[in-house]
Protein backbone atom coordinates (compact mmCIF):
# COMPACT_ATOMS: atom_id res chain seq x y z
CA UNK A 1 0.00 0.00 0.00
CA UNK A 2 2.43 2.38 0.83
CA UNK A 3 5.19 1.23 -1.59
CA UNK A 4 2.30 2.13 -4.54
CA UNK A 5 1.68 5.50 -2.64
CA UNK A 6 5.54 6.46 -3.13
CA UNK A 7 5.08 5.51 -7.01
CA UNK A 8 2.24 7.26 -7.87
CA UNK A 9 3.51 10.47 -6.03
CA UNK A 10 6.94 10.30 -7.60
CA UNK A 11 9.87 10.45 -5.80
CA UNK A 12 11.54 11.30 -9.14
CA UNK A 13 11.17 15.03 -9.81
CA UNK A 14 11.78 16.47 -13.60
CA UNK A 15 15.12 17.77 -13.65
CA UNK A 16 15.11 21.49 -13.84
CA UNK A 17 17.60 23.19 -16.73
CA UNK A 18 18.45 25.93 -14.20
CA UNK A 19 21.57 27.36 -13.58
CA UNK A 20 23.62 25.77 -10.86
CA UNK A 21 25.12 28.29 -8.74
CA UNK A 22 26.21 26.12 -5.95
CA UNK A 23 29.75 25.21 -6.49
CA UNK A 24 30.30 28.85 -7.30
CA UNK A 25 29.47 29.99 -3.96
CA UNK A 26 31.35 27.13 -2.17
CA UNK A 27 34.57 28.02 -4.24
CA UNK A 28 34.09 31.89 -2.84
CA UNK A 29 33.02 30.94 1.10
CA UNK A 30 35.93 28.61 1.03
CA UNK A 31 38.39 31.27 -0.56
CA UNK A 32 37.13 33.93 2.54
CA UNK A 33 37.34 30.89 4.83
CA UNK A 34 41.22 30.40 3.72
CA UNK A 35 41.96 34.25 3.59
CA UNK A 36 40.99 34.56 7.07
CA UNK A 37 42.90 31.57 7.91
CA UNK A 38 46.08 32.67 5.75
CA UNK A 39 45.92 35.90 8.41
CA UNK A 40 47.00 34.02 11.47
CA UNK A 41 49.26 32.17 9.53
CA UNK A 42 50.93 34.93 7.94
CA UNK A 43 51.09 36.54 11.60
CA UNK A 44 52.33 33.00 13.03
CA UNK A 45 54.97 32.83 10.59
CA UNK A 46 56.47 36.54 10.47
CA UNK A 47 56.54 36.39 14.46
CA UNK A 48 58.56 32.87 14.37
CA UNK A 49 60.94 34.12 11.65
CA UNK A 50 61.82 37.01 13.32
CA UNK A 51 61.92 35.63 16.83
CA UNK A 52 62.85 32.21 16.81
CA UNK A 53 66.95 32.79 15.54
CA UNK A 54 67.33 35.54 18.71
CA UNK A 55 66.28 32.47 20.94
CA UNK A 56 68.57 30.17 19.48
CA UNK A 57 71.55 33.10 19.71
CA UNK A 58 70.83 33.49 22.94
CA UNK A 59 70.00 30.11 24.03
CA UNK A 60 66.39 28.54 24.59
CA UNK A 61 67.27 27.82 28.30
CA UNK A 62 68.72 31.15 29.22
CA UNK A 63 66.18 33.30 27.43
CA UNK A 64 63.32 31.60 28.83
CA UNK A 65 64.58 31.30 32.43
CA UNK A 66 67.11 33.89 33.07
CA UNK A 67 65.85 37.28 34.72
CA UNK A 68 68.40 39.71 32.95
CA UNK A 69 67.01 41.92 30.14
CA UNK A 70 69.56 44.29 29.28
CA UNK A 71 68.88 44.61 25.61
CA UNK A 72 72.25 47.02 25.36
CA UNK A 73 74.44 44.48 26.85
CA UNK A 74 72.99 41.76 25.06
CA UNK A 75 71.56 40.05 27.72
CA UNK A 76 68.26 39.08 26.83
CA UNK A 77 66.25 36.79 29.98
CA UNK A 78 62.40 37.67 29.91
CA UNK A 79 61.17 35.02 32.99
CA UNK A 80 60.56 37.85 35.16
CA UNK A 81 58.34 39.09 32.31
CA UNK A 82 56.86 35.65 32.28
CA UNK A 83 56.26 35.47 35.78
CA UNK A 84 54.29 38.40 35.94
CA UNK A 85 52.17 37.91 32.76
CA UNK A 86 51.09 34.72 34.54
CA UNK A 87 50.54 36.24 37.96
CA UNK A 88 48.79 39.26 36.30
CA UNK A 89 46.85 36.60 34.51
CA UNK A 90 46.24 34.12 36.92
CA UNK A 91 45.07 37.51 39.47
CA UNK A 92 42.68 38.94 36.76
CA UNK A 93 40.93 35.41 36.41
CA UNK A 94 40.48 34.83 39.90
CA UNK A 95 38.83 38.19 39.90
CA UNK A 96 36.66 38.03 36.87
CA UNK A 97 35.37 34.82 37.61
CA UNK A 98 34.47 35.52 41.39
CA UNK A 99 32.66 38.61 40.09
CA UNK A 100 32.08 37.73 36.25
CA UNK A 101 30.22 33.96 37.32
CA UNK A 102 28.57 34.93 40.54
CA UNK A 103 26.79 37.72 38.30
CA UNK A 104 25.97 35.30 35.84
CA UNK A 105 24.57 33.13 38.30
CA UNK A 106 22.68 35.79 40.23
CA UNK A 107 21.02 37.10 37.39
CA UNK A 108 20.26 33.81 35.95
CA UNK A 109 19.16 32.02 38.57
CA UNK A 110 17.89 34.47 41.51
CA UNK A 111 16.67 37.50 39.51
CA UNK A 112 13.60 38.22 37.85
CA UNK A 113 13.89 38.26 34.38
CA UNK A 114 13.34 42.17 33.79
CA UNK A 115 16.44 42.79 35.96
CA UNK A 116 18.73 40.62 33.72
CA UNK A 117 17.23 42.57 30.46
CA UNK A 118 18.98 45.74 32.18
CA UNK A 119 22.02 44.56 34.21
CA UNK A 120 23.42 42.39 31.44
CA UNK A 121 23.52 45.76 28.75
CA UNK A 122 25.00 47.23 31.38
CA UNK A 123 27.70 45.13 32.12
CA UNK A 124 28.41 44.34 28.09
CA UNK A 125 29.05 48.04 28.00
CA UNK A 126 32.12 47.53 30.02
CA UNK A 127 33.58 46.29 26.69
CA UNK A 128 33.25 49.24 25.06
CA UNK A 129 35.30 51.56 27.59
CA UNK A 130 38.89 52.14 25.97
CA UNK A 131 41.86 50.17 28.04
CA UNK A 132 43.36 53.29 28.43
CA UNK A 133 40.37 54.72 30.27
CA UNK A 134 40.55 51.48 32.14
CA UNK A 135 44.68 52.15 33.22
CA UNK A 136 44.01 55.88 34.21
CA UNK A 137 41.12 55.00 36.68
CA UNK A 138 43.40 52.25 37.83
CA UNK A 139 46.48 54.91 38.18
CA UNK A 140 43.78 57.75 39.60
CA UNK A 141 42.49 55.97 41.94
CA UNK A 142 43.24 51.81 42.79
CA UNK A 143 46.90 52.62 42.85
CA UNK A 144 46.80 55.47 45.63
CA UNK A 145 44.61 53.50 47.28
CA UNK A 146 46.89 50.14 47.49
CA UNK A 147 49.72 52.01 48.59
CA UNK A 148 47.90 54.05 51.37
CA UNK A 149 45.84 51.13 53.19
CA UNK A 150 48.71 47.63 51.92
CA UNK A 151 51.64 49.67 51.35
CA UNK A 152 53.98 48.85 48.64
CA UNK A 153 54.33 51.28 45.64
CA UNK A 154 51.00 50.78 44.39
CA UNK A 155 51.92 49.93 40.82
CA UNK A 156 51.26 46.27 41.61
CA UNK A 157 50.15 42.54 40.22
CA UNK A 158 46.95 43.35 42.57
CA UNK A 159 46.25 47.19 40.78
CA UNK A 160 46.24 44.95 37.44
CA UNK A 161 44.43 41.81 38.58
CA UNK A 162 42.20 44.46 39.38
CA UNK A 163 42.04 46.44 36.44
CA UNK A 164 41.86 43.53 34.56
CA UNK A 165 39.87 41.63 36.15
CA UNK A 166 37.27 44.27 35.45
CA UNK A 167 38.15 44.21 32.22
CA UNK A 168 37.10 40.67 31.60
CA UNK A 169 34.01 40.89 33.31
CA UNK A 170 31.94 41.33 30.14
CA UNK A 171 33.53 38.21 28.53
CA UNK A 172 33.13 36.71 31.37
CA UNK A 173 29.77 37.06 32.15
CA UNK A 174 27.73 37.77 28.62
CA UNK A 175 28.99 34.22 27.82
CA UNK A 176 28.15 32.52 30.93
CA UNK A 177 24.99 34.24 30.68
CA UNK A 178 24.27 32.85 27.51
CA UNK A 179 25.65 29.56 28.89
CA UNK A 180 23.88 29.46 31.91
CA UNK A 181 20.37 30.42 30.18
CA UNK A 182 20.69 27.56 27.53
CA UNK A 183 20.51 24.88 30.44
CA UNK A 184 16.84 23.53 29.81
CA UNK A 185 14.54 24.93 32.73
CA UNK A 186 13.44 21.57 32.88
CA UNK A 187 16.63 20.20 34.57
CA UNK A 188 16.48 22.88 37.33
CA UNK A 189 12.84 22.27 37.41
CA UNK A 190 13.27 18.46 37.91
CA UNK A 191 15.60 19.30 40.29
CA UNK A 192 13.87 21.75 42.71
CA UNK A 193 10.89 18.73 42.13
CA UNK A 194 13.19 16.11 43.91
CA UNK A 195 13.61 18.33 47.15
CA UNK A 196 16.96 19.84 46.34
CA UNK A 197 16.90 23.77 47.08
CA UNK A 198 17.64 26.40 44.45
CA UNK A 199 21.36 27.02 45.48
CA UNK A 200 22.46 22.64 45.67
CA UNK A 201 20.42 23.07 41.78
CA UNK A 202 21.84 25.76 40.63
CA UNK A 203 25.02 23.73 42.27
CA UNK A 204 24.85 20.79 41.26
CA UNK A 205 22.68 20.57 38.37
CA UNK A 206 22.95 24.17 36.41
CA UNK A 207 26.54 25.03 36.72
CA UNK A 208 27.60 21.17 35.57
CA UNK A 209 25.53 21.52 32.20
CA UNK A 210 26.44 24.67 31.23
CA UNK A 211 30.55 24.36 32.41
CA UNK A 212 31.88 23.89 28.51
CA UNK A 213 30.26 27.55 27.97
CA UNK A 214 31.74 28.80 31.40
CA UNK A 215 35.19 27.33 30.38
CA UNK A 216 34.55 29.53 27.08
CA UNK A 217 33.94 32.34 28.62
CA UNK A 218 36.81 31.94 31.09
CA UNK A 219 38.85 31.43 28.30
CA UNK A 220 38.06 33.97 26.20
CA UNK A 221 38.63 36.29 29.43
CA UNK A 222 41.77 34.94 30.04
CA UNK A 223 42.93 35.83 26.55
CA UNK A 224 41.94 39.48 27.01
CA UNK A 225 43.53 39.54 30.12
CA UNK A 226 46.98 37.93 29.10
CA UNK A 227 47.06 40.14 25.76
CA UNK A 228 45.80 43.44 27.39
CA UNK A 229 48.85 46.17 27.01
CA UNK A 230 47.87 49.90 27.41
CA UNK A 231 45.62 49.04 31.09
CA UNK A 232 48.90 47.13 32.47
CA UNK A 233 51.75 49.58 31.19
CA UNK A 234 49.95 52.10 33.22
CA UNK A 235 49.30 50.35 36.57
CA UNK A 236 51.86 47.21 36.76
CA UNK A 237 54.46 49.35 37.43
CA UNK A 238 57.07 47.64 34.75
CA UNK A 239 59.87 46.53 36.76
CA UNK A 240 62.11 44.03 35.73
CA UNK A 241 62.14 41.95 39.34
CA UNK A 242 60.49 38.79 39.72
CA UNK A 243 57.21 39.44 41.65
CA UNK A 244 57.12 38.18 45.29
CA UNK A 245 53.81 39.54 46.79
CA UNK A 246 51.20 40.37 44.90
CA UNK A 247 52.01 44.17 46.06
CA UNK A 248 55.03 44.33 44.05
CA UNK A 249 55.13 45.97 40.52
CA UNK A 250 55.76 43.76 37.26
CA UNK A 251 56.18 44.14 33.65
CA UNK A 252 53.97 42.24 31.42
CA UNK A 253 55.55 39.96 28.21
CA UNK A 254 52.68 42.68 26.24
CA UNK A 255 54.17 45.67 28.21
CA UNK A 256 57.50 44.86 27.50
CA UNK A 257 56.86 45.02 23.68
CA UNK A 258 54.72 47.93 23.99
CA UNK A 259 57.78 50.03 25.92
CA UNK A 260 60.56 48.87 24.22
CA UNK A 261 59.41 48.66 20.47
CA UNK A 262 59.46 52.31 19.64
CA UNK A 263 63.29 52.83 19.56
CA UNK A 264 64.43 49.21 19.63
CA UNK A 265 67.11 47.76 16.49
CA UNK A 266 68.84 44.82 15.98
CA UNK A 267 68.66 42.11 18.19
CA UNK A 268 66.87 43.71 20.76
CA UNK A 269 64.15 44.55 18.50
CA UNK A 270 64.26 40.44 17.53
CA UNK A 271 64.43 39.67 21.08
CA UNK A 272 61.09 41.31 21.17
CA UNK A 273 59.16 39.44 18.57
CA UNK A 274 60.91 36.67 20.90
CA UNK A 275 58.79 38.06 24.23
CA UNK A 276 55.68 38.01 20.93
CA UNK A 277 56.39 34.20 20.53
CA UNK A 278 56.89 32.97 24.35
CA UNK A 279 53.28 35.01 24.61
CA UNK A 280 51.86 33.26 21.40
CA UNK A 281 53.13 29.48 22.83
CA UNK A 282 51.91 30.31 26.40
CA UNK A 283 48.04 31.10 25.11
CA UNK A 284 48.18 27.82 22.87
CA UNK A 285 49.14 25.94 25.74
CA UNK A 286 46.65 27.62 28.61
CA UNK A 287 43.72 27.72 25.78
CA UNK A 288 44.78 23.43 25.58
CA UNK A 289 44.91 23.04 29.05
CA UNK A 290 41.77 24.30 29.75
CA UNK A 291 40.10 22.52 27.43
CA UNK A 292 41.07 19.47 27.93
CA UNK A 293 40.38 20.06 31.70
CA UNK A 294 36.47 20.63 30.90
CA UNK A 295 36.05 17.95 28.71
CA UNK A 296 37.77 15.39 30.76
CA UNK A 297 36.04 16.18 33.69
CA UNK A 298 32.54 15.88 31.71
CA UNK A 299 33.58 12.95 30.34
CA UNK A 300 35.00 11.62 33.78
CA UNK A 301 31.92 12.16 36.05
CA UNK A 302 29.61 10.19 33.43
CA UNK A 303 32.40 6.75 34.15
CA UNK A 304 33.70 7.59 37.31
CA UNK A 305 31.62 6.74 40.50
CA UNK B 1 -20.82 27.54 36.92
CA UNK B 2 -21.06 28.58 40.97
CA UNK B 3 -22.37 25.16 42.24
CA UNK B 4 -19.38 23.26 42.74
CA UNK B 5 -20.41 19.56 43.30
CA UNK B 6 -17.93 18.15 46.04
CA UNK B 7 -19.30 14.85 46.72
CA UNK B 8 -16.06 14.34 49.19
CA UNK B 9 -17.64 16.20 51.48
CA UNK B 10 -20.69 13.87 51.83
CA UNK B 11 -18.84 11.04 51.77
CA UNK B 12 -16.86 9.08 54.65
CA UNK B 13 -13.84 8.63 54.29
CA UNK B 14 -13.40 5.41 56.91
CA UNK B 15 -10.91 5.55 59.99
CA UNK B 16 -8.39 7.36 58.58
CA UNK B 17 -8.32 11.72 57.40
CA UNK B 18 -7.61 12.51 54.10
CA UNK B 19 -4.15 12.08 52.85
CA UNK B 20 -4.28 15.88 51.62
CA UNK B 21 -7.52 18.56 52.02
CA UNK B 22 -7.70 21.39 49.77
CA UNK B 23 -9.88 23.93 50.41
CA UNK B 24 -11.40 26.70 48.28
CA UNK B 25 -7.88 27.13 46.64
CA UNK B 26 -7.64 29.57 43.91
CA UNK B 27 -4.62 30.29 42.10
CA UNK B 28 -3.32 33.61 39.43
CA UNK B 29 -0.32 34.58 37.63
CA UNK B 30 -0.36 38.20 37.31
CA UNK B 31 -3.65 39.45 36.86
CA UNK B 32 -4.94 35.79 34.73
CA UNK B 33 -7.14 33.26 36.91
CA UNK B 34 -6.33 29.76 36.48
CA UNK B 35 -7.78 28.32 39.68
CA UNK B 36 -10.96 29.06 41.32
CA UNK B 37 -12.58 27.72 44.24
CA UNK B 38 -11.17 24.33 44.38
CA UNK B 39 -12.24 21.67 47.31
CA UNK B 40 -10.88 18.25 47.01
CA UNK B 41 -9.55 15.46 48.96
CA UNK B 42 -6.83 13.01 48.11
CA UNK B 43 -7.35 9.90 50.32
CA UNK B 44 -4.13 7.83 51.52
CA UNK B 45 -3.66 4.81 48.90
CA UNK B 46 -6.03 6.02 46.27
CA UNK B 47 -5.60 6.61 42.72
CA UNK B 48 -7.28 9.96 41.53
CA UNK B 49 -7.37 11.05 38.34
CA UNK B 50 -7.48 14.18 37.06
CA UNK B 51 -9.46 15.32 33.64
CA UNK B 52 -10.37 18.19 31.43
CA UNK B 53 -10.07 20.23 28.08
CA UNK B 54 -6.96 22.42 27.88
CA UNK B 55 -6.60 25.30 29.80
CA UNK B 56 -8.58 24.00 32.46
CA UNK B 57 -6.06 24.40 35.64
CA UNK B 58 -5.27 20.40 36.13
CA UNK B 59 -1.48 21.28 35.84
CA UNK B 60 -1.38 24.56 37.78
CA UNK B 61 -3.59 22.13 40.25
CA UNK B 62 -0.75 19.22 40.72
CA UNK B 63 1.88 21.87 41.12
CA UNK B 64 0.48 23.74 43.86
CA UNK B 65 0.67 20.39 45.61
CA UNK B 66 4.32 20.56 45.54
CA UNK B 67 4.52 24.32 45.75
CA UNK B 68 6.13 24.43 42.11
CA UNK B 69 4.42 27.38 40.92
CA UNK B 70 6.09 29.26 43.92
CA UNK B 71 8.83 29.43 40.60
CA UNK B 72 7.20 31.78 39.10
CA UNK B 73 7.36 35.28 40.15
CA UNK B 74 4.17 36.07 39.07
CA UNK B 75 2.06 32.93 40.80
CA UNK B 76 -0.14 33.97 43.50
CA UNK B 77 -2.61 31.85 45.19
CA UNK B 78 -5.96 31.43 47.73
CA UNK B 79 -7.05 29.40 50.35
CA UNK B 80 -5.55 26.64 52.06
CA UNK B 81 -3.51 22.69 50.98
CA UNK B 82 -3.02 20.78 54.08
CA UNK B 83 -0.77 17.76 53.72
CA UNK B 84 -1.61 14.86 56.54
CA UNK B 85 -3.07 18.23 58.74
CA UNK B 86 -0.51 20.69 57.96
CA UNK B 87 -0.67 23.73 55.92
CA UNK B 88 1.76 23.54 53.10
CA UNK B 89 2.11 27.07 52.50
CA UNK B 90 2.90 27.60 56.26
CA UNK B 91 5.64 29.54 57.33
CA UNK B 92 6.72 25.95 59.19
CA UNK B 93 6.81 24.09 56.16
CA UNK B 94 9.97 23.16 54.68
CA UNK B 95 9.36 23.73 50.88
CA UNK B 96 12.53 21.10 50.09
CA UNK B 97 10.90 18.78 52.85
CA UNK B 98 7.73 19.04 50.94
CA UNK B 99 8.69 17.98 47.73
CA UNK B 100 10.70 14.76 48.75
CA UNK B 101 7.43 13.87 50.83
CA UNK B 102 5.45 15.12 47.19
CA UNK B 103 7.14 13.52 44.10
CA UNK B 104 6.04 14.43 40.67
CA UNK B 105 6.56 13.00 37.48
CA UNK B 106 6.55 15.33 34.34
CA UNK B 107 4.73 15.35 30.85
CA UNK B 108 7.95 14.69 29.12
CA UNK B 109 10.91 12.98 30.94
CA UNK B 110 13.52 15.07 32.02
CA UNK B 111 16.90 12.81 33.44
CA UNK B 112 19.41 15.11 34.54
CA UNK B 113 22.08 14.36 31.79
CA UNK B 114 24.05 12.22 34.08
CA UNK B 115 24.06 8.23 34.78
CA UNK B 116 20.85 6.36 35.72
CA UNK B 117 22.47 5.78 38.84
CA UNK B 118 23.57 9.19 39.39
CA UNK B 119 19.94 10.24 38.21
CA UNK B 120 17.83 7.94 40.84
CA UNK B 121 20.24 8.41 43.81
CA UNK B 122 20.49 12.56 43.29
CA UNK B 123 17.43 12.86 45.67
CA UNK B 124 18.65 10.73 48.39
CA UNK B 125 21.66 12.22 48.15
CA UNK B 126 20.42 15.42 48.84
CA UNK B 127 18.18 14.25 51.73
CA UNK B 128 21.75 12.96 53.09
CA UNK B 129 21.95 9.61 52.68
CA UNK B 130 25.56 8.87 51.76
CA UNK B 131 25.82 4.84 52.11
CA UNK B 132 26.80 3.55 48.95
CA UNK B 133 25.38 -0.12 50.22
CA UNK B 134 22.16 2.24 51.15
CA UNK B 135 22.36 3.89 48.09
CA UNK B 136 22.64 0.72 45.66
CA UNK B 137 19.55 -0.43 47.68
CA UNK B 138 16.98 2.06 46.82
CA UNK B 139 18.80 2.45 43.26
CA UNK B 140 17.81 -1.11 42.46
CA UNK B 141 13.87 -0.94 44.78
CA UNK B 142 12.90 2.22 42.80
CA UNK B 143 13.77 0.93 39.35
CA UNK B 144 12.21 -2.34 40.23
CA UNK B 145 9.09 -0.47 41.49
CA UNK B 146 9.21 1.71 37.96
CA UNK B 147 9.49 -1.65 36.62
CA UNK B 148 12.79 -0.50 34.79
CA UNK B 149 15.40 -2.79 36.90
CA UNK B 150 15.53 -5.36 34.02
CA UNK B 151 15.83 -3.01 31.19
CA UNK B 152 18.74 -1.40 33.03
CA UNK B 153 20.65 -3.45 35.46
CA UNK B 154 23.73 -3.97 33.29
CA UNK B 155 24.32 -0.21 32.12
CA UNK B 156 23.42 1.77 35.22
CA UNK B 157 26.27 3.89 35.06
CA UNK B 158 25.60 4.60 30.97
CA UNK B 159 24.32 8.06 30.57
CA UNK B 160 20.29 8.02 31.01
CA UNK B 161 19.28 10.79 28.08
CA UNK B 162 20.68 7.78 25.99
CA UNK B 163 17.44 6.17 27.01
CA UNK B 164 14.29 5.56 25.03
CA UNK B 165 11.46 7.87 25.81
CA UNK B 166 9.54 5.18 27.65
CA UNK B 167 12.15 4.19 29.64
CA UNK B 168 13.43 7.98 30.31
CA UNK B 169 9.94 8.23 31.94
CA UNK B 170 10.37 5.23 33.82
CA UNK B 171 13.47 6.35 35.09
CA UNK B 172 11.54 9.74 36.25
CA UNK B 173 9.23 7.79 38.37
CA UNK B 174 11.94 5.54 39.49
CA UNK B 175 14.13 8.97 40.48
CA UNK B 176 10.85 10.08 42.48
CA UNK B 177 10.03 6.64 44.35
CA UNK B 178 13.51 6.77 45.07
CA UNK B 179 12.56 9.61 48.09
CA UNK B 180 9.72 7.43 48.71
CA UNK B 181 7.33 10.35 48.71
CA UNK B 182 3.53 10.07 50.52
CA UNK B 183 2.24 11.29 47.55
CA UNK B 184 2.65 10.99 43.81
CA UNK B 185 1.80 13.64 41.57
CA UNK B 186 2.10 12.57 37.78
CA UNK B 187 1.18 15.20 34.97
CA UNK B 188 0.25 13.76 31.95
CA UNK B 189 2.83 10.56 32.12
CA UNK B 190 1.88 8.75 28.92
CA UNK B 191 1.54 11.50 26.87
CA UNK B 192 4.43 10.68 24.14
CA UNK B 193 4.63 7.63 24.88
CA UNK B 194 4.07 3.95 23.14
CA UNK B 195 1.03 1.58 24.41
CA UNK B 196 3.40 -0.94 25.61
CA UNK B 197 5.40 1.65 27.78
CA UNK B 198 2.13 3.32 29.11
CA UNK B 199 0.69 -0.34 30.66
CA UNK B 200 4.10 -0.55 32.06
CA UNK B 201 3.47 2.66 33.99
CA UNK B 202 0.11 2.09 34.75
CA UNK B 203 1.48 -1.32 36.23
CA UNK B 204 3.73 0.43 38.24
CA UNK B 205 0.83 3.06 39.42
CA UNK B 206 -1.72 -0.38 40.48
CA UNK B 207 1.44 -1.66 42.76
CA UNK B 208 2.26 1.53 43.59
CA UNK B 209 -1.03 2.65 45.51
CA UNK B 210 -0.42 0.05 47.80
CA UNK B 211 1.95 2.85 49.41
CA UNK B 212 1.01 5.54 48.00
CA UNK B 213 -1.68 8.46 46.96
CA UNK B 214 -1.22 8.89 43.34
CA UNK B 215 -2.98 12.02 41.42
CA UNK B 216 -2.99 11.50 38.01
CA UNK B 217 -3.60 14.17 35.28
CA UNK B 218 -4.54 13.24 31.99
CA UNK B 219 -5.98 13.94 28.65
CA UNK B 220 -6.64 10.53 27.96
CA UNK B 221 -10.17 9.71 28.99
CA UNK B 222 -9.48 6.18 28.73
CA UNK B 223 -6.60 5.97 30.38
CA UNK B 224 -8.50 7.60 33.57
CA UNK B 225 -10.97 5.32 33.46
CA UNK B 226 -9.02 2.29 33.84
CA UNK B 227 -6.12 3.50 36.04
CA UNK B 228 -7.69 5.51 38.66
CA UNK B 229 -10.37 4.71 41.72
CA UNK B 230 -11.62 8.68 41.22
CA UNK B 231 -11.87 11.01 38.51
CA UNK B 232 -12.62 14.61 39.22
CA UNK B 233 -13.74 16.89 36.28
CA UNK B 234 -12.18 20.34 35.96
CA UNK B 235 -13.35 22.93 33.56
CA UNK B 236 -12.29 26.73 32.96
CA UNK B 237 -10.36 26.81 36.52
CA UNK B 238 -12.96 25.37 38.45
CA UNK B 239 -13.65 21.41 39.90
CA UNK B 240 -17.36 20.60 38.15
CA UNK B 241 -17.36 16.77 39.41
CA UNK B 242 -15.38 14.42 41.45
CA UNK B 243 -16.27 10.86 42.19
CA UNK B 244 -15.48 7.30 42.13
CA UNK B 245 -14.50 6.81 38.58
CA UNK B 246 -17.29 4.38 37.18
CA UNK B 247 -19.91 6.47 38.69
CA UNK B 248 -18.30 10.01 36.68
CA UNK B 249 -18.14 7.68 33.58
CA UNK B 250 -21.38 5.73 33.77
CA UNK B 251 -23.40 8.42 35.06
CA UNK B 252 -22.60 11.73 35.66
CA UNK B 253 -23.63 14.18 37.91
CA UNK B 254 -22.78 17.17 35.65
CA UNK B 255 -23.90 17.75 32.15
CA UNK B 256 -20.05 19.29 31.19
CA UNK B 257 -18.98 16.23 32.02
CA UNK B 258 -20.66 13.83 29.95
CA UNK B 259 -20.04 15.50 27.13
CA UNK B 260 -16.50 16.19 28.11
CA UNK B 261 -16.62 12.35 28.51
CA UNK B 262 -18.68 11.68 25.40
CA UNK B 263 -16.26 13.69 23.18
CA UNK B 264 -18.62 16.63 23.06
CA UNK B 265 -16.11 19.01 23.50
CA UNK B 266 -12.32 19.03 24.74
Amino acid sequence: MTTALTQTVGLTRPKTTRFNANPIIRIVLMLLALSAMSGLAIITLFIFKEGVPIIAKVGFRHFLFSSNWYPLEGEFGIFSMIMGSLAVTAGAMVVGMVFGLGCAILLTQFCPPRWVSIIKPAIELLAGIPSVVYGFIGVAILVPFIRDYLGGPGLSVLASSIVLGVMTLPTITSISVDALQAVPRTYGEGSIALGATEWQTTYMVILKAARSGIVAAVILGMGRAIGETMAVIMVAGNTLDVPHSILDPVRTLTSNIALEMGYAAGDHRKALFATGVTLFVIIMILNTIALTVSRRRSKGKVLAK
Amino acid sequence: MTQVLDIDQIETTGGEGPKVLVRGFGAAFGGNEVLRGINLQIRPRERLAIIGPASSGKTTFLRSLNRLNDLEHSFSHSGRILLDGQDIQGSDMDVAELRRRVGMVYAVPIPLPWSIYDNIAYGPRLAGIRDRYHLDEIVESSLKGAILWDEVKDRLRTLATNLSGGQQQRLCLARVLALEPELLLLDEPCSGLDPISTAKIEDAMLELKRKYSIVLVTNNTKQAARASDRTAFFFMGQLVECGPTRQVFTNPANQRTSDYITGHFG
